[in-house]
């Protein structure tokens, strides 16, 4: 589980927040709130291990986030502003490496399933850079389906994508959960996972 | 949850292979970029004689110099775009968060610029001496000072392509800090040839060449990876 506890963070001489303290168990979920610039991305990014907390710890499991490194980054999946896919490459080869920098050993058969049930059939081996911004999204929200990660880490998981898409994150959403995984996400868009009751966190 | 079952877990070498192999597509795609830098090569090293002139003692003195600093230079030209790519579209955060020790997929980036951006000089040089009329022997330690001496020039330039991320005019900068971290490669890959055509062995300038080329392999990933940390803060 994630212990977070006194958290600070400053951006600049500007303080964003302090005396940050929360805990996400196994199968809870929670939604970060805040206006623009109240500091949801840079929450994120610190649980992620970019940035440094400013006060505080980020523990897992009981170990400090700084201390475990890759065994920690091995349970995290994040998925920022940025969809980290190749132009170049096409949805199949994108799924692929980015299962592969995650540890995970995709077959192509896999990855193709993955990219089907994220609506993208006859897509997959287009290069990403004829697709929509939405179908771009996808390809990059395709690794929620691949990943063992236990922790989901989603900046703005919604942005470009239509009612079907949001629908299909709810329900990617409600299985992780199910499998006792854990979700802590930001989206200005309502978002609600079927029989679970979504925690949030005001930053203000 | 369908793919759950049935996944494998990828060691430490599998995933340098993934990034070289990765980052082999990528340049493939874009040849272009890997063009210039062998274009910029080429027209430096072809322009002296005819700057010089045609004298061929002059030339035969000064190739071994010519050619290494046109491969400095022209190694300079791509390392800007060693990681900002994948800072700009996200992907180096995913790196971050892969489960093996970040340095690893340096060494993986490292090599794959070397590929792409120091071996073709290498295949190059042999055709460019010849334009300077170097004697075959000479020729020969000059290749495989290349060979020892451009990785270098890719792992030292990755720890300031590292650090120069996502700054404007990060590439003055980058070479500023790189250049002269580059000079004893210079100096040790010159000497060899300068050795080699006066007579003596060149052993001991390739030796160093090599000490720095095992030295770089150590330390320069570890570096690279701490200083894309500070930069992604």
């Amino acid at each position: 589980m994630l212990e977070v506890s006194n958290l600070a963070c400053s951006r600049g001489d500007h303080r964003l927040f302090s005396g940050l303290n929360f805990a996400l168990h196994p199968g809870q979920i929670m939604q970060v709130q805040g206006a623009n610039g109240s500091g949801k991305t840079s929450l994120l990014r610190m649980l992620c291990g970019f940035m440094m907390p400013d006060e505080g710890t980020i523990n897992w499991c009981g170990g400090n986030t700084r201390d475990l490194e890759e065994d920690y980054y091995a349970e995290v999946l994040y998925l920022g502003h940025l969809n980290a896919i190749k132009d170049e490459l096409s949805a199949l080869e994108n799924l692929l490496i980015s299962a592969g920098l995650s540890g995970v050993e995709l077959d192509e058969k896999e990855a193709l399933v993955a990219l089907r049930r994220m609506g993208l059939r006859g897509r997959e081996r287009l290069p990403t850079k004829v697709l929509s911004q939405g179908q771009r999204r996808r390809v990059a929200l395709a690794r929620l389906l691949v990943s063992d990660a236990r922790l989901w880490i989603l900046d703005e998981p919604l942005t470009a994508l239509d009612v079907g898409a949001v629908a299909l994150i709810q329900e990617l959403m409600a299985e992780h959960l199910a499998r006792q995984g854990m979700v802590i996400f930001t989206t200005h868009q309502p978002l609600q996972v079927d029989g679970v009751e979504m925690r949030s966190l005001s930053l203000s | 949850m369908m793919v759950a079952t049935g996944m494998k877990k990828s060691s430490m070498l599998d995933l340098l292979v993934l990034v070289i192999r990765r980052d082999l597509v990528l340049a493939m795609r874009r040849r272009a970029d890997v063009l210039t830098t062998l274009i910029f090569f080429v027209m430096v090293v072809s322009l002296f004689p005819l700057g010089v002139g045609p004298e061929m003692n002059m030339l035969r003195k000064m190739a071994a110099g010519v050619l290494w600093v046109a491969a400095l230079l022209s190694s300079m030209l791509s390392l800007g775009r060693l990681f900002s790519a994948d800072y700009l579209d996200g992907t180096l955060e995913q790196m971050m968060l892969a489960p093996q020790s970040l340095s690893m997929l340096v060494l993986g980036k490292m090599a794959a610029h070397w590929m792409v951006s120091g071996l073709p000089l290498v295949l190059m040089a042999p055709v460019l001496g010849l334009q300077f009329d170097m004697p075959v022997q000479a020729l020969g330690v000059l290749i495989i000072g290349l060979l020892l001496g451009t990785p270098v020039l890719s792992m030292v330039g990755a720890i300031g392509a590292a650090l120069t991320l996502g700054l404007r005019g990060g590439g003055v900068l980058l070479s500023l800090l790189v250049l002269p971290l580059c000079i004893p490669v210079l100096i040790f890959g010159t000497g060899a040839v300068e050795a080699v055509s006066t007579g003596l062995s060149a052993v001991s300038h390739l030796s160093l060449l090599g000490a720095l080329l095992v030295f770089a392999l150590v330390f320069t990933p570890w570096v690279t990876a701490q200083a894309l940390r500070i930069s992604m803060e």
